[in-house]
Order: C-alpha cells, then structure tokens, then sequence
C-alpha cells in the first residue's frame, strides 16, 4: 500500500510512542520569534535544561517590530523590551537570529523559505499558527503554543497525535485575474473553517503543479484558516528549483543527494488518503471575505448572504458578522468603500506579490480617501524590489512603503486600523479586532484586489480595474 | 515532576455563547506584548466585554450573577486561530478550570490540555439545556467528570454525556498532562533519530 508525504516524514521523525498513545516527533527545524519564545525560554531555565540543538533553531523579529521608525529603542517599550530578551536569549543559547541589522530579518515565514532553511521531508514547528506555510515546500509544518516551544528547545521533539490526510485536488487553469489566494479562500468557503481539524491537506491537481513555490506558499499559510493545522504540496522540480543555491541548501554532492532524498518523499502514486475533495479551477473566481472569520467569503460578483438563507449551524455567526460589518445582507461585493489597503503579511507579502501588482498599477494613484501600505515580507524582499524599481512605482501610485514585518495583519505594532476602518487586506485573519481596533473591520483578498480597492476607494473587481481578460 | 491528577472539574458555571470564538477575541493581540504569562487573566474576552458595554448589554464574563465561575461553556469551534498559548493562559489565569464547547481548534485544545484544563465536548443540545440552568440558578454546582465521561449538575438532575480523546483524557487523570516530563525521558532515543537522518546529522 503506498503512503503519503506525511506518512513517510512522520515515520522518519517517529523518536517513540509514547504512554499517551501520541509520537514523540523530533522536530528539524524550529524556527522562533519575539512573541511566543520569551516564556518558553524562561521555562527551559526554570527546569535547568539547554536549548538542545541551537544549529537546528533559527530566530527572527516580525510581529512587534515598526514597519517604520524602526531605530532602537521602539517607541513602544514593551515592544523594544521583547526584541531584546529574543537578542539575549539566542545569544545565550546560540541560535541564529536573523536580527534587524543582519539584512535578512523578516516575517519568519518568508525568512525560511528564502534562506533555504525550510526544505521538503522535513518536520517544521513554530510558535505561530500560519507555519503551515512551509508546507509548500513538501516539509510538514505546524504552528505549536509556547509550552511546546518549550519542548523543542529543551527536547527538539514535542508530543502530536498523527493527522488524518485529505487529499484536495485543484485540475484545470486558473482565469485571468484568479490568483492562489483566491483558491485557498475559496476552499476554506466549501469546505469550512473547521473543516480541517483532525486532517492535514495534501494539495494537487494540475492547478498546483503549475503554481509556483510562492503561490504554493500563499494556499498553504491559510490551511489553519480550514482547520488543518499542516498543509503541504508535494516537492517537484519547481520546489528543487526555487531552493537551489540558496544560504542554506545543500551544495554539491550534497545537493544531489538531497534533491534523490526530495523525490522519495513525495506521496506515492497508489498513496491512501483518508478523505479526497475535487475542485476545478475555472469555477473560482475573484474571491473576498465579507464577514469575522476567514469562511464568510464570496465571490466579487456576488453579495452578502442573508443569514436565513444559510445552513442552520452558520446563521448565528453571519448575524453577528453582519451586525459587525456594519454591512447589510445583499450588499453587493463591488462597491464597498473601504479606508485601508494592506499589501503584505505572511501569506501575499513576497516579491511575486509585489511585483505582480505594480505590473498593473504603475502610472495610476490610490484613492484620496484611502490609506495604502506596502510592506515587503523580508528585508531580503525589500531589498529586491528597491532594486528593480518596485518600491517606486508603489510611491509614485501613492502606497506608503514600509520595513518587513507582520504590520497591520494583527494589533501588535503600530500598524493598526482606527475605530471602525474598513481595510482591504492581503493577509490571512479577519477575526473581530483583529487589525488593532475593535470595531475595525477587515476584507480579505488578493494582492491584486487590494490594489483594485485602494486606487478605486471601494472594493473592485480588478479584472475590470486592471483590463484583465 | 509531580503535576496534579485531574480526574473531576467542579465549580459555577458561565456559558459564552457563539461559534468560532477565536483567540483574538479571547486575548486581543495587544496584550501579548509581554515577556511572562502574569497579569493575563484581567485581559480575557477584554473588547468583546467593551462591545456589549457600548451597545448597552452585559457580557457573560461581567455579569455579577457568574463572577467567580471555573467552568466556561461554548460553541463550536472554540479557541479558533492562532496557535497563542497567551489564550488559554488567560483563560486559567481568569479562573477557568474547564472548558465545555461543542467542539474545539486542534491547537487551542493541545494548549489547554498541556496547562491542565480538560476540554471537554459536549451536544449542542446539552450545552444549550445546561445554559438554561445555570441562567435560572447560576450558584449551581456543575461537575465535569474525566473518570465516567459526563458532566452534572447539584440540585437538579442534569446529567450529559461527553467526550475527551484518550490522548488527553489519560494525561489529565494521571497527573502527566504536560508532557515535557516524557519528552525528556526519550532524550536517548533523540539522539539516536537525530544521528539516522541525513539533513539532520549531516550525512
């Protein structure tokens, strides 16, 4: 019986089984950030242990770090506090930290990726949920809470039940103007927030195989979004391609011995999945959220449910997201008004996304009414994108262009919407209070979509914006 | 390390209705600027208590009738989002010492487990019958109960079924449900893995 990616990563990190009945699963690569590590390295000192495999732990700042202004000291003390105890803790310990003045700090999960470091048939942990992005690079890959951050350091293994595998398969061409955030907002509409719990998903089909690794990066960040703690894409020679010559792939004989390793791990083709969902990809249009959770989503061309007209188990929490919004039932998509443009975050913060959206907005300018923020996912991106001119085609149109970091994604930096803005975002979450305020109110999309709102005011079909046919 | 064996969860009752209460809700993100856990408990549910004083209700968490509950009720899904340990800290620090919902995010659940709170499932039926009680006399007494799988109540004869994976369940009722005490008795055979594969010992 063939086996599936997880299957065989799984075996390969079994260390042992144990009295509970869950693996004790050695983790690869721990990857870490000012936000979730500080308890957990003071619990690894209260118990008087070490940080077990420092070469195998990478560190970096992104979720309280200024995305300008971003000399020390912080102007917020309790965010300048926790950059330093991560600065003290990895030197203490000996982990690499890819540091503000390095040159290749950033979010943590385009960090990996573009350093090499995350690499497929391995296990991936870290203290954020959205590390199921790596996934796409055939690495299985979850977010984990600070007390099993603790287990890492001090063991490199934590304690995990074995997920079920769904297989989800996405055949034919995307349209014109459908991106890979439109495909992964558009399964976790069918198939549910909590749809995934239990399950990791195996993505394929040949929508997929001709994604590249960024895209694949996008669908896989926001497989938590589904429930499913780990997503991942099987690696082919698009992944090997993307790693090839990076900081930390192999070189050499090595590589070639890597890339053999690569291949095997891939799902066997008579592979056994516990579930199997088929979507084509000519179905998927331009998609927005319109609600408080990333599955209260539609299509640009269609308007906001009435909750009456839904399943019984979603009407309760479209009402409270209807009260929220502020927007009534039977809004159209097209033609919401909105304050705040975010291009950046985890899932739509890399140079594809950017450069992707100033191909179609170079010579037009963001709305007067509108607040438009660039922020590159790494330094390394920033660094690119200045280089080819990106970085002012942005200003030019009117974007404000910013330092990497996780920004206006989630309250923690002084990126934050103001009472009840509206913003057109490229990230991942639109829970309440999400962006910072309260009763701020966030509408998910595709780099592209951002782009359309923020020059239009209102959110756009950006076929129609951009002439895309 | 000896850890307190969790066999039975008894204390008053408050229900937070709603599905998919996520762990921006529970904890807003802003409170996480913090290098401890301490001080997290007054923070729990903080904007969702502030958007029902400004639209002139009370939320369940300020109702004077359910100060001092250790048992929270809920929804499906609960927990939903991030992977912040900081959620269910908050919880345990507000007081809670269970949780009863209709189901729970994977992560959130792990995190509670590993802190020694039993998360517990129960029908939506259950948990909406359970709420009427504890509405009409909310000094109840309401027992989660590890040991036969149920969850009643003193003084009327409420009596649910509910259901715990074993992975969890067996930790919590014999005292070893954070499991970093047997990760660490496997550090032999962590080396011995760690020496097997290649991108790790660089073979």
């Amino acid at each position: 019986m063939g086996k599936t990616l997880l299957d065989k990563v799984w075996e390969e990190h079994t260390v042992r089984t144990l009295p509970d009945g869950r693996t004790q699963l050695l983790i690869g690569t721990h990857l870490i950030h000012e936000v979730t590590s500080p308890q957990a390295f003071g619990m690894v000192r209260d118990l008087g242990l070490k940080v077990l495999y420092p070469n195998r732990t990478f560190a970096t700042v992104d979720h309280i770090v200024p995305t300008d202004q971003r000399q020390e000291p912080f102007s917020d003390p309790l965010a300048d506090a926790m950059v330093k105890e991560l600065r003290k803790n990895c030197a203490e310990s000996g982990v690499t930290f890819f540091d503000l003045p390095s040159g290749n700090q950033g979010i943590v999960h385009i960090v990996g990726p573009e350093q090499g470091i995350t690499q497929p048939g391995t296990t991936i942990a870290c203290g954020d949920s959205h590390t199921s992005t790596h996934g796409a690079f055939g690495a299985i890959a979850f977010g984990i809470g600070t007390s099993q951050v603790r287990d890492v350091l001090a063991t490199q293994t934590m304690a995990i039940g074995k997920p079920k595998v769904r297989r989800i398969n996405v055949d034919g061409k995307l349209a014109p103007g459908v991106y890979a955030k439109d495909v992964i907002l558009h399964i976790i509409r069918k198939l549910g927030v909590n749809g995934g719990i239990g399950y990791a998903y195996e993505y394929g089909g040949s929508t997929f195989d001709a994604f590249t690794q960024e895209e694949r990066m996008t669908v896989c960040n926001m497989s938590i979004e589904g429930g499913a703690r780990v997503g991942y894409v099987n690696p082919d020679e698009t992944t090997f391609e993307y790693l090839r010559g990076r900081p930390y792939s192999p070189k050499g004989a090595e590589w070639d011995a890597a890339v053999d390793r690569w291949k095997a791990v891939a799902s066997d083709k008579d592979a056994v999945y516990d579930d199997i969902v088929n979507f084509k990809a000519e179905e998927i249009l331009p998609t927005v959220t319109w609600g408080i959770t990333p599955g209260q989503a539609i299509f640009i061309d269609e308007a906001i449910p009435n909750p009456d007209a839904l399943p019984e188990k979603d009407r309760a929490t479209a009402a409270e997201a209807i009260e929220h919004m502020r927007l009534p039932a039977g809004t159209p998509a097209a033609g919401i008004r909105i304050d705040v443009a975010f291009l950046g975050s985890c899932t739509n913060g890399r140079l594809s996304d950017l450069q992707e959206v100033a191909k179609h907005i170079k010579g037009r300018k963001v709305a007067s009414s509108v607040k438009a923020i660039v922020v590159p996912g790494s330094q390394g991106v920033a660094a690119v994108a200045e280089k080819m001119g990106l970085a002012e085609i942005f200003r030019e149109a009117g974007f404000e262009w910013r330092g990497a970091g996780c920004s206006m994604c989630l309250g923690m930096n002084p990126d934050k919407l103001v009472g009840d803005q509206l913003c057109a975002s490229s990230s991942n979450r639109n829970f309440k209070g999400r962006q910072g305020s309260p009763t701020g109110r966030t509408m998910l999309m595709s780099p592209l979509m951002v782009a359309a709102a923020a020059l239009t005011g209102e959110v756009s079909d950006a076929r129609k914006v951009f002439g895309i046919n | 390390m000896a850890l307190e064996k969790i066999t039975q969860v008894t204390g008053r009752g408050v229900y937070v209705p709603g599905d998919d209460i996520d762990t921006d809700r529970i904890i807003p993100a802003r409170f996480m600027k913090c290098v401890t856990f301490d001080g997290l408990g007054e923070f729990a549910f903080a904007d969702a208590k502030a958007a029902e004083k400004a639209a002139g209700r009370i939320h369940p968490l300020d109702d004077s009738r359910f100060i001092g509950a250790t048992v929270l009720i809920s929804g499906s899904n609960f927990g939903c989002g991030s992977s912040r340990e900081h959620a269910p800290q908050a919880l345990y620090r507000y007081g809670f010492r269970a949780i009863i919902a209709e189901s729970f995010a994977e992560i959130f659940f792990g995190n509670s487990t590993t802190l020694g709170i039993p998360c517990v499932k129960m029908s939506k039926q259950d948990i909406s019958d359970l709420a009427a009680l504890i509405e009409r006399t909310p000094s109840i007494q309401v027992t989660v109960d590890l040991t036969e799988n149920k969850v009643s109540t003193d003084d009327v004869d409420f009596r649910a079924v509910i259901s715990i994976p074993g992975h969890a369940r067996e930790p919590l009722m014999n005292g070893r449900w954070d499991s970093i005490a047997d990760l660490v008795d496997g550090l032999g055979d962590v080396k011995s893995r760690v020496a097997a594969i290649p991108y790790l010992s660089g073979k």
